[in-house]
């Protein structure tokens, strides 16, 4: 039943489409043949051991790594090395980060105003009522005139969410979002991430929380040594996985 | 109930939970107890104390008497001095200080210096202090001074020129040190971000300068600038000393500026980068709105040793026969009728540099204060 909720959002329209995808960092072959295509509206759920190019690979969609062979095309323009493809791309794909990367030196109703002031243009007090709406979504519209540097670890991860949506993203991109957060606060930042997810957005999350993965996404994609070895419904990737590397990888994560 | 359990409660007194903030135990705060702790706090510690106490009283009044008590002020000569009083000659000092302050610029035109020193302060003041009132407005007049002194002291727009021949004391100094401090600022981060750049010609070209300036003593330049220049440029093409000693001043800074920049830029964590890259935001904009703010902020101290390094190696020019503060002082010790007066002379020189200094550095940390904001992770 779950499915069917699920798969009524996604429309036919492609959001982001990998073909024949090949990454080295110097001699290092970390992408290999990498084939992939996200309609609008799905919620991806990335994983695999440290290591397998996960990271790399949603970092390629935004084109904070470069990629050697094969095409990336964003909401239907391919990335190259022309410089205005790849803002008209990163106008339109929000990123979180594990360590969230706010800037320490502004506040945080700043930092969520910062792009829409500069990128988008958009005048200041529309972009500061924009930035309270969406930090009254991850639920801390009273710290928006403190510093990043005040705040707890969750609470930046949050702040990092609101400054990514501010900029009215159509794809979020989310690598390792809770990793770097204690315990007791990586349910607050999946709460967001799962209130978004409701919002239709579409959405590549690369983490290990198998339950959020449960929940949202669509599809669930294991990779390993660079190669997407499976993808999934999530109910029978984690119950019916097909390789043994698959195999392997659940058992440790999800047995303890 | 003994006076004890009046201020520190026995255990138990309080339900677990509702234990109040108490003020500690009397005697462990306040002088006294400081005085215990870092003076004498052993016997060891009492007899250095003591001495250190001595010798501190001894030198303090000996000083004090030739500095002040013994002191000459007024005297037509060294003579004139020593037959007054056994302390210090000022009068050196008195009958030299304007000299020592507008080196040989016209007596008439001095009001000309006086009024740019004073524009100067109410032309820093809205760049030093976010606080200053009507900051934006006063802004625009602090982007105009530096063409405003330009015609003050050079003259020019119905102002008499002078040539900058007359230039000298506190006045060179300030004009040195002042421009090769806020040109060598700009140019310095410019020259860190090519040297940082990833677009290789860009890379060599700032490399190559920085490495060539850094490699050469300032010294060595300001010969260049005084008698090699001309050479490098086109017959009938002059340019003033004094120009050239600027621009001089102003690479060797930059090239120094440039290094001390380009260590904040290492120390900015990769995240920074690439979250203004993911933002969209251009490479000028991530440069001018996320990573030189961070930057400049932690390269504060090493940008204002560079200033205070300048600043202080300004007084090099006397090599190639321009006066400053130092240079002109040390003139007057070849006077015969002040002959010998070093001490003086080279104190009042030292007092100059040290306040104009620490003034610097005092702001820094007011600056590094201000920018806090909280814990960086």
């Amino acid at each position: 039943m779950n499915e069917q909720a699920a798969t009524k959002d996604i429309s036919d329209e492609i959001a982001v489409q990998i073909n024949g995808m090949h990454k080295w960092y110097g001699d290092f072959h970390v992408l290999k043949d990498i084939n992939l295509t996200v309609n609008a509206g799905e919620r991806l759920v990335i994983c695999g051991p440290s290591g397998s190019g996960k990271s790399t690979l949603i970092r390629c969609i935004n084109r904070l790594e470069e990629h050697q062979q094969g095409d990336i095309i964003v909401d239907g323009i391919e990335l190259t090395d022309d410089l205005k493809h790849i803002d008209a791309v990163r106008r339109e794909v929000g990123m979180c980060f594990q360590h969230f990367n706010l800037f320490p030196h502004l506040s945080v109703l700043e930092n969520c105003t910062l792009a829409p002031i500069w990128v988008r243009k958009t005048p200041k007090k529309e972009a500061e009522e924009t930035a309270m709406e969406f930090l009254e979504k991850v639920k801390i519209p009273d710290q928006a005139n403190k510093f990043p540097g005040q705040l707890s670890g969750g609470q930046q991860q949050r702040v990092a969410i609101a400054r990514s949506l501010c900029m009215k993203p159509r794809i979020m991109l989310f690598d390792e979002p809770t990793s770097a957060l204690d315990p007791e606060m990586i349910s607050e930042v999946l709460d967001v991430m799962i209130d978004l997810a409701e919002t239709g957005m579409t959405m590549l999350c690369v983490t290990h929380e198998m339950g959020f993965a449960r929940k949202v996404a669509h599809r669930v994609i294991f990779m390993d040594q660079g190669e997407i070895i499976e993808q999934n419904e999530p109910e029978e990737f984690f119950h019916n996985p097909q390789s043994d590397r698959t195999k392997l990888f659940l058992s440790q994560i999800l047995d303890h | 109930m003994s006076t004890a359990t009046d201020t520190v409660p026995a255990s138990g007194a309080y339900e677990p939970g509702s234990h109040p903030d108490l003020a500690p135990p009397p005697g462990t705060t306040g002088p006294i107890r400081w005085m215990k702790d870092n003076l004498f706090s052993s016997p060891l510690s009492t007899v250095l104390t003591l001495i250190s106490v001595y010798i501190v009283y001894t030198v303090v009044t000996s000083a004090g008497s030739w500095l002040v008590l013994d002191a000459v002020i007024s005297a037509d000569s060294r003579e004139a001095c020593q037959a007054i009083d056994s302390g210090a000659c000022w009068a050196v000092i008195v009958s030299r200080f304007n000299l020592s302050i507008y080196g040989f610029y016209p007596d008439a035109e001095r009001w000309r210096l006086n009024l740019a020193f004073i524009l100067l302060f109410v032309a820093l003041g809205p760049i030093l202090f976010d606080n200053f009132p009507a900051r934006k407005h006063m802004m625009k007049f602090s982007m105009a001074y530096p063409v405003i002194a330009y015609f003050l002291v050079v003259g020019g727009m119905g102002l008499e020129p002078v040539s900058t021949h007359l230039f000298g004391g506190v006045m060179l100094t300030l004009v040195i040190g002042l421009t090769g401090i806020t040109c060598s600022l700009p140019i310095g981060i410019l020259l860190a971000l090519g040297r940082y750049s990833k677009l290789p010609v860009m890379r060599m070209v700032c490399t190559m300068f920085i490495e060539f300036i850094r490699g050469v003593p300032l010294i060595a330049l300001l010969f260049v600038a005084s008698v090699m220049l001309n050479y490098f440029l086109p017959p009938g093409v002059e340019f003033d000393l004094l120009f050239r000693v600027l621009i001089m001043v102003t690479f060797f800074a930059s090239a120094y500026m440039a290094e001390v920049i380009r260590g904040g830029l290492q120390s900015m964590p990769k995240g920074q980068f690439e979250a203004a890259d993911a933002m969209g935001l251009t490479y000028w904009q991530a440069m001018r709105l996320i990573i030189l703010p961070q930057a400049l902020k932690v390269s504060i101290p090493g940008i204002v040793n560079t200033f205070i390094g300048l600043y202080k190696d300004t007084t090099l020019v006397l090599i190639i026969g321009l006066l400053d503060v130092l240079g002109i002082m040390r003139s007057s010790l070849a006077d015969p009728k002040w002959n010998g007066l070093a001490h003086e002379v080279y104190l009042y020189t030292a007092i100059f540099f040290f306040i104009s200094c620490f003034a610097m550095s005092r702001y820094s940390l007011y600056l590094e204060r201000k920018l806090h904001t909280g814990h960086k992770r």
